[in-house]
């Protein structure tokens, strides 16, 4: 099969190309980028005019909700999610049900990938036993089961001394560790950014201080173990400061925004509205303006989606009794082309965030448009204007504040490994 | 108004029509007419998900005045209700044909989502959500201090105890802020005041002599006992001794300020009993006055279902 995509915008930051150029796909590779391939006959011509081509992109944030979470979502619906947004390869983190804590879970998402999944699904594998934070899981048996990393995500280490020790095992067993930084303790029971919308709807706080303080005790023990870190889901711009400093100082480390922290804030908060409910928290617009000055620092490698896709009785309930998170996978390039118009940052920039800088984060083979690269690709109409309804959404999940917003830039076609796994009809 | 959920948006003329129409009652509630028709074969159910005595009665009371029937229903609050239970809950009731809601619940922000998840015909007042707000109990506040001292303008008003947690404080504020009173001071400490208060348009105080310096009011907020618990304050004698409201701390505000308190009320821990019995304390009066102002907005709600 040969398929021959015309006259695109291509930017793949991984060969620094940037220009309008046909691409050429061979089976499942990439056969060549501008020039045509000797003895080419195409089967399928694409005229992609006033299209972008970009690598299909690599989020390491999503939540498919299997095993144990169907009633959410699952590996078809969320998959398929993400093709219909652009992205070919996802992480699922490792806060299933059970927790992603041995080779069987591993396995068992693999399977389901094969047999209902639309693109390619790669796992962090849990950091301490069941998430509890207290005994370290089996690191070695799920590296040899393919885990790109290890995390406890949201849930809470027990004391810096199994922190400490977490990442050195970690480490020695060449594992990246993806820490989230919060203080459980001062997060208390707390919903929302402690600020003045938290204060006038009288609900509880999460200061800035329990994601600096836990960002500086990560930061004293990487001084003392040497032992890299990538640090997920940044919400504050001072948080966001030190690991510049850090960086800056030596540190072995890296970072990630999700995209809406660049765009919500804690002041877009009205009604009580559960579908603004996130952790991290949407923190102050002084913050937004802080992390949008600094997305395009050395230190930020993943604009990632942070996907958390919702049953909708998880959302109705007063808003400190629903459960965090939104379903953003759908949003993700729509709001990465908007920080370009916005002029946070430069087109190839941003799409390095999403393509080449967290796969190679990820130390996975995607995320570049070299001939004899997999050909996952995204083609993306800048132009197309288009209403995000719960009934237009592909994923199981439609709690997201951008629900019947207008969004600017959509996709046309999505390819895993040469194949067509989504084409927009309308 | 369909629902009266928070003081926070209302119109200075609507919080004024309220406390008029609270007024046209009171000779109802203490004169010789003990009914009137107005809500007759209304359904109103008082919904309480909390623990309440003095709230819960006065509201039963006010509908009772107001001819309409009504149903009490208390839930446990040990139970965790779930949001899911919560609205299957109010679903039932729904069915029942029922005319106005009186809800209280632990979640800031309970109120407001049984408005937006009922059929249209049906009022909600919210009688306490969490932290967020406790409007009835600010009106009635607001009428005891009206009847009392007459127009806000030129009023200085002390909130003094446990803002942090206290859904009174805050629909206080709001209701003063909207009402034009000269100036509105909280006196807490640092543990017990939320982020950025100050941007309600409040000023803050940490010394108790220097906040109720020449006040005309003092609303002294409830200090839960489960407070000492979690680092928040060291004791209640400690607290006492800082913040509690005695004759002499009475002494440094207006000399003719008067003392309120939404009850229950600690004695020794938050304020004196003999600054509770004493001269100066209208505590009694705001039990009294609180079933006309409930009456006034429960008939101000059914007045806009028909």
């Amino acid at each position: 099969m040969k398929i021959e995509i015309n006259n695109a915008h291509i930017v793949d930051p991984a060969n620094d190309v940037n220009k309008i150029a046909n691409l050429y796909i061979h089976n499942k590779s990439i056969a060549a980028v501008g020039d045509k391939p000797t003895d080419w006959q195409a089967d399928t011509v694409i005229d992609a005019k006033g299209s972008y081509v970009f690598p299909g992109l690599v989020d390491i944030a999503t939540r498919l909700r299997e095993p144990g979470q169907k009633h959410k979502a699952t590996i078809a619906s969320e998959t398929y999610a993400a093709v219909s947004g652009g992205i070919t390869s996802v992480v699922c983190l490792p806060d299933t049900e059970p927790a992603i804590n041995s080779p069987a879970e591993v396995e068992l998402i693999q399977q389901r990938t094969n047999a209902t999944g639309h693109c390619h699904v790669y796992v962090i594998g849990a950091l301490t036993s069941q998430l509890k934070g207290s005994m370290l899981s089996e690191m070695a048996a799920l590296k040899e089961a393919g885990v790109v990393g290890v995390s406890n995500v949201l849930h809470p280490m027990a004391n810096n001394l199994v922190l400490r020790r977490a990442m050195e095992y970690a480490s020695s067993q060449d594992l990246t560790l993806f820490y989230h930084p919060m203080d459980h303790h001062l997060a208390a029971n707390g919903c929302i950014h402690e600020g003045l919308s938290a204060t006038r709807m009288g609900l509880a706080g999460i200061p800035t201080a329990a994601e600096t303080a836990a960002v500086g005790s990560c930061l004293a023990l990487i001084e003392q173990t040497g032992v890299r870190v990538h640090f997920c889901r940044l919400s504050t711009q001072r948080a966001l400061q030190m690991l510049e400093r850090a960086k800056f100082d030596g540190a072995p480390i890296s970072a990630d925004i999700s995209a809406h922290q660049l765009f919500l804030s804690d002041m877009d908060i009205v009604d009580f509205d559960s579908n603004y409910h996130l952790l991290p928290p949407l923190r102050s617009r002084s913050d937004v303006a802080g992390l949008r000055l600094k997305l395009g620092s050395e230190i930020i490698v993943s604009l990632c989606s942070d996907h958390q896709p919702h049953e909708r009785d998880a959302k109705l309930a007063p808003f400190a009794s629903t459960e965090p998170g939104i379903s953003a996978l759908e949003t993700l390039l729509p709001l990465a082309l908007r920080l370009v118009k916005d002029e946070v940052a430069s087109l190839a920039n941003i799409i390095s965030l999403l393509t080449c800088k967290p796969a190679q984060l990820l130390n996975i083979n995607a995320g570049s448009l070299a001939p004899g690269q997999a050909a996952d690709i995204c083609i993306c109409d800048p132009a197309i204007e288009w209403q995000l309804t719960a009934e237009s959404m592909h994923s199981s999940g439609k709690n997201t504040p951008f629900l019947n917003k207008t969004l600017k830039g959509k996709v046309t076609h999505t390819f895993v490994d040469g194949k067509l796994v989504f084409q927009n009809n309308s | 108004m369909q629902h009266f959920l928070t003081t926070e948006s209302l119109s200075k003329d609507q919080l004024t029509n309220i406390l008029d129409t609270a007024e046209s009652f009171t000779n109802v509630d203490g004169g010789t007419i003990k009914k009137v028709p107005l809500l007759r074969g209304k359904t109103i159910v008082n919904l309480f998900f909390e623990a309440s005595t003095r709230t819960r009665t006065t509201f039963e009371l006010a509908a009772k005045r107001l001819s309409a029937d009504v149903l009490n229903i208390n839930i446990s609050s040990s139970a965790t209700v779930k949001g899911e239970s919560l609205l299957d809950t109010l679903r039932n009731l729904e069915a029942m044909q029922v005319d106005m809601f009186i809800i209280r619940h632990q979640d800031s922000g309970a109120a407001e989502f049984l408005s937006k998840h009922i059929s249209p015909h049906i009022s909600v007042i919210n009688a306490g959500d969490g932290r967020h707000a406790h409007p009835t109990q600010a009106m009635l506040d607001m009428y005891t201090i009206r009847k009392i001292k007459g127009e806000f303008t030129n009023l200085k008003v002390a909130i003094v105890g446990d803002l942090l947690h206290s859904r009174v404080a805050r629909s206080q504020i709001h209701a003063l802020r909207i009402l034009g009173a000269k100036e509105i001071r909280v006196i807490a400490p640092r543990t017990l005041l939320p982020a950025h208060i100050e941007s309600l348009g409040v000023k803050v105080f940490h010394k108790i002599e220097a906040g109720l310096k020449d006040v005309d009011v003092i609303i002294m907020l409830r200090l839960q006992k489960e407070r000492m618990q979690g680092a928040l304050l060291p004791s209640e004698h400690e607290y006492f001794h800082l913040f509690g409201l005695t004759k002499e701390r009475v002494a440094l505000a207006a000399k003719d300020a008067i003392v309120m308190h939404p009850g229950p009320i600690n004695r020794g821990v938050e304020i004196s009993s003999e600054v509770a019995d004493g001269p100066q304390s209208v505590i009694l009066k705001q039990v009294s006055y609180s079933i006309a102002v409930r009456m006034a907005i429960m008939a101000m709600l059914a007045g806009n279902q028909s």
